[in-house]
């Protein structure tokens, strides 16, 4: 880690100023496409800064105090003196999947995805930016509202790497492909990353991308992932995190859908410290699809927000949300589910679905539909359920000898099933009910926290 | 086998059972009848441990132990059954995941080895003829989008599964067409061993002609206020409740 150049951002040192200082290095190491946009971003993040409570889309969630105090900032890519194989073995025994892996942000420089389908990509933000830059051009910051959104002003001014995934026309990938980002730093560290999907028209692919937290360190993640979903093409994109409590996590997803496409993301966030996950899905092409669902699991102080925004641009399309959350101890979890049916876009169908369990009184959940309709020929329905543990349920069990905790389990996974039964990719299902299971009986550890990509923990670094 | 004596109980303040005294031995059906509000329901609930009632007199016995200070699970683990009126929907919960979690709870709670899924299998395989569910009941989660038949059916598969030393079965023929009646009485009956006991808690006598009681009890008001062989059935069946709403309508 000696080649980080380690800038505290304290009291003194503005983000802003951090980004002025070092703009000469960052821009060095990237190239045009990924400069272009700096300027424009820097100005809006002089006027929006990092999002607080009082800005309306982050009500629930002040970022300020998590983007304060004293971080090591990655402004060049991380060169490990240990092999990544060392630290993770991907059990491809359950999984066979093509994996990559990227370290604080940066693309590891000794991945190898293996023999790809002709014609994708999977690879470098920074390097296919540099190389082939006009596989980037086109799309890059035309979806992610870095004019708008402090946090992807942020993102764009510092962005330099993460991954890049491009799939040709009428390219199916078999195999899942699996993106594993490890955060590990000796000093707390803020990371931001730049993400690209292309999918083009009529081709198909499923994406799963993991968070981790390999040291004890705190972490502060800005990301940023931008997706295109061309004509008749199908993506499935699963995040999965699993972070120490130590861990603010700010995950952008924003997707544009086009004619007949089909886009699923699934957020499933099984241990963070804060997690605020944005999901817009633009429906862009008559009879594009979009679903969004989510699945969190809280307890002790965390906190997530989801917040989705679903846009119905044109008429026909189609959009289903289900989030769904189990809120224990002090947790505190929100949901915003803004859908925007635009005044042409007769004959949308959307629907939205947020169900919460909280386990105590001192659990809280704040949940919002947000429905602006200004066409008149539409299907809207959204429901929010805010409840406990179902006493008639708990009784049934335990008249049949399964005691008050097991019980409790039992239904809290049957609480959680609905979102994890979404998930396609049989052998990640059922990975992920293990987990689930292992989470809700305490026993997951982050260590094995991945049994998705089988990482190998140590007791010494892990928390 | 059990014994209870004068048991009290409320909801909200509102007492429901005012001093019940029953004994059931081992081998015995028994019958507990009565019109509707009479506290039927009741008295399986708090004998399964409902915490919603509170009992407020009385005790009772299970196999020589109190069972009144047990939590639900324990009483079910000492060998209670509750066949349930209503049997609840869990939406995500399977099954197989279910039944096996609950056996195995049973089992540990006798100091046996948990079964395997073999051995899961095979046990559910038997018990599933035994008592005629259909087999993709079994498939799906506990009770979810079941009729109101296949509900009560699959009750006495749990029964049949968990083999209890005394079932209580709550209006199990409630809401059943004749079929599913005889389904459910013929395994009631296939399942009856000189080492276990029944009680059945009907409105009518309906049930009666497929499982016979050795003693029928007619409960009014909270409490049991005749007591006879299975005639007394037929005898409710002819006349109604209304000569017993007379008799002990003022008491």
């Amino acid at each position: 880690m000696d080649n980080v150049i380690k800038n505290i951002i304290g009291k003194d040192i503005s983000l802003a100023e951090l980004f002025e200082e070092n703009r000469s290095v960052i821009e060095s190491h990237s190239s045009p496409v990924l400069n272009s946009l700096r300027d424009e971003a820097f100005d809006a993040f002089q006027e929006l800064g990092i999002p607080s409570n009082k800005v309306e889309n982050y009500k629930y969630t002040n970022l300020q105090p998590l983007f304060s105090g004293d971080y090591a900032f990655s402004l060049k890519p991380e060169t490990l003196t240990e092999n990544l194989e060392d630290i993770f073995s991907c059990d491809v025994d359950t999984l066979d999947s093509i994996t990559v892996y990227l370290v604080n942000g940066w693309y590891y420089t000794r991945n190898n995805p293996g023999d790809l389908p002709k014609g994708v990509v999977i690879g470098s933000m920074a390097q296919v930016a540099k190389e082939n830059p006009e596989l980037i051009e086109k799309y890059y910051g035309t979806r992610a509202p870095h004019l708008s959104d402090g946090a992807v002003a942020f993102n764009t001014m510092f962005a330099q790497d993460g991954f890049f995934v491009h799939v040709p026309k009428g390219v199916v990938v078999e195999k899942p492909i699996q993106i594993v980002n490890i955060l590990m730093s000796e000093d707390a560290l803020m990371t931001t990353q730049r993400n690209l999907v292309v999918m083009e028209d009529n081709s198909e692919a499923r994406i799963m991308v993991c968070d981790h937290t390999l040291t004890t360190g705190k972490f502060v993640m800005n990301n940023v992932t931008e997706g295109y979903v061309g004509r008749d093409a199908r993506l499935d994109l699963y995040n999965l995190q699993n972070q120490h409590n130590a861990t603010t996590q700010v995950a952008g997803f924003y997707f544009e859908q086009h004619e007949n496409s089909h886009l699923a993301t699934n957020n499933l966030t099984l241990h963070a410290g804060v997690a605020r996950n944005n999901i817009e899905l633009k429906l862009a092409g008559s009879h594009a699809e979009g679903h969004a669902y989510g699945l969190y699991l809280l307890d002790k102080n965390q906190h997530v927000d989801n917040f989705s925004y679903i846009d119905h641009a044109v008429p026909d399309c189609f959009s289903d949300e289900l989030f769904k959350g189990v809120l224990d101890d002090h947790s505190t979890g929100a949901f915003t589910g803004k859908i925007m049916v635009r005044p042409d876009a007769q004959k949308t169908n959307a629907y939205q679905s947020n169900n919460n369990l909280l386990l105590t009184n001192d659990a809280k959940m704040n949940t919002k539909p947000q429905l602006e309709i200004y066409a008149d020929d539409v299907k809207c329905s959204h429901g929010a359920t805010v409840g406990q543990i179902d006493e008639d349920a708990m009784f049934y069990l335990r008249t049949r000898g399964i005691n008050k905790n097991e019980a409790t389990i039992l239904l809290m996974y049957a609480f959680a099933y609905e979102v994890i039964e979404k998930i396609k990719v049989e052998p990640l299902r059922e990975q992920i009910r293990t987990l689930i299971e292992k989470r809700f009986r305490g026993e997951l550890d982050k260590c094995h926290s991945c049994v998705v990509c089988g990482q190998k923990g140590t007791d010494v670094t892990c928390l | 086998m059990l014994s209870i004596k004068n048991l009290h109980a409320k909801i909200d303040d509102k007492e429901i059972l005012r001093g019940i005294d029953l004994k059931v031995k081992p081998g015995e059906v028994h019958a507990i009848m009565g019109p509707n509000g009479s506290g039927k329901s009741t008295l399986a609930s708090v004998l399964a441990g409902n915490e919603m009632f509170e009992v407020s007199e009385g005790e009772v016995q299970f196999n020589g132990k109190d069972i009144l200070e047990m939590a639900p699970e324990d009483r079910a683990r000492e060998g209670l059954f509750l066949s349930f009126q209503y049997p609840v929907e869990i939406p995500g919960v399977s099954m197989v995941n279910f039944l096996r979690t609950s056996i195995n709870e049973l089992r540990k709670y006798r100091e046996e080895k948990p079964l395997s899924a073999s051995e899961f299998l095979k046990l559910m395989r038997e018990k599933k003829n035994l008592v005629e569910i259909d087999s993709d009941l079994t498939n799906r989660s506990v009770n979810e989008g079941f009729s109101g038949g296949e509900k009560k059916k699959n009750e006495i598969f749990q029964m049949a599964m968990l083999e209890p030393k005394l079932s209580i079965l709550d209006e199990t023929d409630s809401g059943l067409d004749i079929d599913a009646l005889r389904v459910v009485a013929n395994g009631v009956n296939k399942l009856k061993r000189p080492d276990n006991a029944t009680v059945l808690i009907t409105h009518y006598q309906r049930l009666l002609e497929y499982i016979v009681p050795d003693y029928v009890h007619v409960l009014y008001h909270g409490r049991i206020v005749k007591t006879g062989g299975k005639e007394l059935a037929h005898e409710l069946e002819a006349n109604g409740y209304d000569w017993i709403k007379k008799e002990f309508g003022d008491k």
